[in-house]
């Protein structure tokens, strides 16, 4: 297959990942789309490494995925300490940035 | 052969970033996705990067969606979200704002003057993807990300830890904002209202006060 | 010590008193304040006559002395310095000012004794002299204007003494006003002489006015009518005159220095220092001679009709400086200047007599409530009697002398000027009048209520309410009202000393210029006036006619007052209500009050409410900031509804954004 292949695969996971974001209004699962667009990425780098035949997109595409790591250890963080305080796991009932 | 194998993985793919998004339960949604990223690994692995896939399926599949499941099951379930959902016009909305990016990625991609991109790729020696290529490169050229990726991991640590701390001293529901002291920090907090105790169930605790609110909502 | 060191100095010590008296406001206890007042001016007219024998000591050609401490400015064009002039014209004006306010001041430690205000008002009162020594020193026309103005603020402080009288409060700000109508005036002329001349020094600028300006040229003329301006604004002449009358809610000290004794002849100095560029100007010179003449009359018709005291008082100084301002303008410069030195001793007499009379009085000024003093009150009769016969030009008075020369000069001038000569001594028959009017209508008679108490009882009167003599309200003796002692001259030395020099000064002050034997003034002076271009030769006859005509026509004054106001008392209302209409034009002062305020007061005001209630608030407040306002609220909270607060737009947003630069840079290549 060629590369072109693999880039439309991860631009179809992209998009559903960004709809899912503006879908959803469980934090858990607004988070989960999040990974599903970083995974996007993830294909696309490796798609590209091979392309070039270089290696520095997969090391990119590891350093992703400990940003990732890190993003949904904080991210989970957050919405424990939401659930705590008893506050609605609702992404639409936090509106005090409302201006 | 590696035709076959595309398709099928990213037909598991599709499947589960759409499964992720419209699954009712959380929990479904996060089995979704480690469909999700085992098929990613499949396609990895095709495309020469054995090492990352390996990395994919041990590290996220592995470490991150266990830990999903480990908070999903902690809230539980989608009976805490209430009231109105973005309704028909917000979901088609949102789907035609997917649907013009998409396209237009596919432009993108597709009408890019990248020649390479219609092929197959560079030809790569047997060993591309391999762990020793990976390490050697992690620790001679790509030396500098490799250390502050370390520092970040540190940081997330740190931070979820302080995130999820109890405060010591401090209950729900202070009386006065205004006259809160650092003593009130440094005070030992009350029995049994520790983490340990949250763990253990401890009747006094706020996970049982939690729990005996959803006994009380009819579910 | 040289003449400008010591003019320097007589104008440190006033300044240094202020200063003491001011910022020991608190420390001062009793009468010290007053002392050291009065210490600081003794002090200056004793520098002053030093300078005035160190001038004298220099040869005639060389006593114009100019000396500078530091330049103002030094910019393109203008050149300035802090520089005075010491030169017979302002030694006079320095001996004359620091002379007369030394026993003023004098006067004063007794006269307000128990006011609140005790150290203020000889602060403010030396703030004043410097002031005003500042002005007749100046060397250039900066110092001559920050003079000026210093003057009038001091006036303001002072009319506005007793601060908590609303009519002395609303009497300061007139007098405040009308004298910024002249400081405009003042300015505008400077201006205009300096566009011909560029400098401002004042010999700079006397010496290259000849060959910048052609003599009756519009730029001269206009700079002279300005100053001209000027000068009738702070000497109270016609138009600019309704400010006088009412000064005299200050304290009576004030009145006579600031009121008749130097404030008001800053126009006469004005007009005599700037002969040079009037005699360029001979339509300016006209002016003032025939305004000053107009005043005259005025003010003499108005002093028959006046009952408070103190305003038949300050209307005779209207009339004097009228013919002050007469003579300098026509050409009698020593003769003017003459006037001025002695009117300052008589006025300065009448106001100190006047003062202890409303004190035995209880603070009453009216002369309808005034009768038979004369034993209560013998030494303040003696004085009134001195000053009165003083004033109307009966020799050997001072008086007499001084206004018989200007009347001679004016005279001699020939051509329409003799309309002014018969308008002189028509006004000195007035004077005389008016004047032994008040002093026979208070002094003579059956003793009134407060007369009596004092003959029989001994002690001075006191109302049980103090009331505002000017319309009757009721007031109190703390800060801001008069203190609850009435002084009278009797009874306090320093008054009396300061009254008694003060006669002898009426009396023997003609000295300096009888014609004929001492010309001791017109020597002294003849060295600044030596560049005028007017030269007055008086004949003999008109000398002689003169003389008799002023003796004449002033005891003629008195004998008509005495015939009026003693002999047959009944015949002044019946005379009022015959000539009903002008007995009404003199009481209501020409109508000149209601003439401002219907041409000038009204418009403005209308100008201002107008401003106001339609521009401002209309125009400015509700379109300009309101309009602008508008928008930018109507923009944010467009802009505002962006911010619902929900994430999942905010992320939509970010989507189409992303999708919209793909778009973009899709379209671009």
């Amino acid at each position: 297959m060629t590369i072109a292949w693999y880039l439309a695969v991860s631009a179809i996971i992209f998009v559903i990942g960004a709809a899912g974001v503006l879908i959803r209004r469980n934090p858990l699962v607004i988070l989960l789309c999040l990974e599903l667009m970083l995974n996007a990425a993830n294909l696309a780098l490796i798609g590209f490494s091979k392309m070039w035949g270089n290696n520095a997109g997969q090391i990119f595409a590891l350093i992703v995925m400990v940003v990732a790591a890190c993003e949904v250890t904080v991210g989970l963080g957050v919405i424990v300490a939401m659930h705590r305080h008893r506050l609605p796991a609702d992404v639409d009932a936090m509106r005090e940035l409302r201006g | 052969m590696s035709y076959l194998i595309f398709f099928i993985a990213a037909t598991g793919t599709l499947a589960g970033a759409i499964g992720v998004i419209m699954l009712k339960d959380p929990f479904y949604s996060v089995l979704a996705l480690v469909v999700h990223l085992i098929s990613l690994a499949v396609l990895f692995m095709l495309l020469q990067a054995e090492f990352v896939a390996a990395a994919q399926v041990v590290v996220y599949a592995g470490a991150v969606m266990v830990l999903y499941v480990f908070v999903v099951s902690y809230i539980g379930g989608q009976n805490l979200t209430t009231g109105q959902g973005p309704g028909r016009a917000g979901t088609l909305g949102a789907f035609a704002c997917g649907a013009a990016l998409v396209i237009e990625l596919f432009i993108a991609v597709l009408g890019s003057g990248l020649k390479a991109i219609g092929t197959t790729g560079a030809h790569t020696a047997a060993g591309f993807g391999n762990p020793e290529r990976i390490g050697a490169l992690f620790l001679t050229k790509f030396l500098a990300p490799f250390e502050i990726a370390s520092y970040l991991l540190l940081l997330a640590a740190v931070g979820a830890v302080t995130l999820a701390r109890r405060r010591g001293g401090l209950e729900d529901g202070v009386e006065d904002p205004a006259r809160i002291s650092v003593a009130d920090f440094m005070r030992p907090r009350p029995y049994y209202t520790g983490t340990l105790a949250e763990g253990f169930g401890h009747p006094d605790s706020l996970s049982a006060s939690h729990a005996a609110e959803r006994q009380e909502r009819p579910t | 010590m040289s003449a400008t060191t010591a003019g320097w100095l007589v104008l440190a010590a006033p300044l240094l008193g202020t200063m003491i008296t001011a910022f020991g406001f608190k420390l001062l206890p009793g009468k010290t304040a007053g002392w050291i007042g009065t210490a600081a001016i003794a002090v200056s007219f004793a520098f002053a006559i030093v300078a005035f024998i160190e001038l004298q000591a220099q040869s005639p050609t060389h006593r114009e002395l100019t000396s500078s401490l530091w330049s103002i400015t030094h910019t393109v064009g203008v050149n300035a310095n802090a520089s005075i002039l010491v030169d017979p014209l302002s030694v006079l004006m320095i001996l004359v000012v620091a002379g007369v306010s030394t026993l003023i001041h004098l006067y004063s430690v007794s006269y307000l004794e128990g006011d609140e205000g005790y150290v203020r008002f000889f602060a403010y009162l030396n703030f004043f002299v410097f002031s005003m020594l500042l002005l007749v020193l100046a060397g250039n026309f900066l110092l001559l204007i920050v003079g000026w103005a210093f003057v009038g603020a001091a006036s303001y402080l002072l009319i506005s003494f007793w601060y908590r009288r609303t009519t002395a409060t609303k009497a300061g700000i007139k007098a405040f006003v009308i004298n910024v109508v002249g400081d405009v005036g003042l300015v505008l002329g400077t201006f205009f002489i300096f566009r011909g001349t560029h400098s401002l020094d004042f010999l700079t600028t006397f010496h290259a006015a000849p060959h910048v300006f052609a003599k009756g040229s519009g730029g001269i003329t206009a700079g002279c009518l300005l100053l001209l301006v000027g000068a009738f604004a702070k000497s109270a002449q016609i138009p600019l005159h309704t400010w006088l009358p009412d000064a005299m809610e200050g304290p009576t000290p004030v009145s006579a220095l600031i009121h008749a004794a130097t404030m008001v002849t800053a126009g006469v100095y004005l007009i005599a220092r700037m002969h040079p560029l009037f005699q360029l100007a001979p339509a300016a010179e006209d002016v003032g001679a025939i305004v000053g003449a107009v005043t005259l009359l005025v003010a003499g018709t108005i002093g028959l009709a006046a009952v408070d005291i103190k305003r038949v008082i300050a209307y005779s100084t209207m009339s004097q400086i009228g013919y002050m301002i007469m003579g300098v303008s026509a050409g009698a410069y020593t003769a003017g200047l003459f006037h001025l030195m002695t009117h300052a001793f008589f006025k300065a007499l009448l106001f100190m007599a006047a003062g202890s009379l409303i004190g035995a009085m209880g603070g009453n000024q009216s002369l309808d409530r005034m009768s038979g003093m004369r034993k209560a009150l013998p030494f303040t009769f003696f004085c009134f009697v001195v000053g009165g016969l003083a004033l109307s030009g009966i020799p050997p008075f001072a008086g007499f002398f001084s206004k018989d020369d200007i009347l001679l000069q004016i005279g001699s001038r020939g051509g329409w000027y003799w309309a002014l000569y018969v308008a002189g001594y028509a006004g000195a028959l007035l004077t005389a009048i008016y004047t032994f009017r008040m002093i026979f209508r208070a002094f003579l008679g059956e003793p009134c209520a407060e007369a009596s108490e004092l003959i029989e009882h001994g002690h001075v009167f006191h109302p049980e309410q103090p009331t505002n003599p000017a319309n009757g309200e009721v007031e109190d003796t703390g800060v801001g009202f008069p203190g609850p002692v009435h002084a009278i001259a009797e009874r306090a030395a320093p008054m009396r000393i300061a009254m008694s020099l003060l006669a002898l000064l009426a009396v023997i002050g003609g000295i300096v210029g009888i014609p004929k034997t001492t010309s001791w003034l017109d020597k002294f002076l003849a060295p600044t006036f030596a560049d005028s271009t007017i030269h007055l030769h008086p004949s003999n006859g008109l000398l002689y006619f003169g003389l008799v005509l002023g003796t004449v026509v002033g005891l003629a004054g008195i004998g008509i007052a005495y015939y009026v106001w003693v002999v047959r008392p009944g015949i002044a209302p019946a005379v009022a209500k015959r000539f009903g209409f002008l007995d009404r034009l003199f009481v209501n002062k020409w109508y000149f009050d209601e003439l401002i305020d219907a041409l000038v007061v009204r418009p403005a005001a209308w100008f201002g409410r107008f401003a106001q209630g339609t521009f401002e608030r209309l125009f400015v407040n509700g379109t300009l900031v309101g309009g602008t306002t508008g928008v930018v609220r109507a923009g944010s909270a467009a802009v505002r509804s962006a911010e619902s607060g929900f994430v999942r737009y905010y992320v939509a947003f970010v989507v189409i954004g992303l999708a919209g630069i793909a778009l973009y840079f899709l379209i671009s290549t």
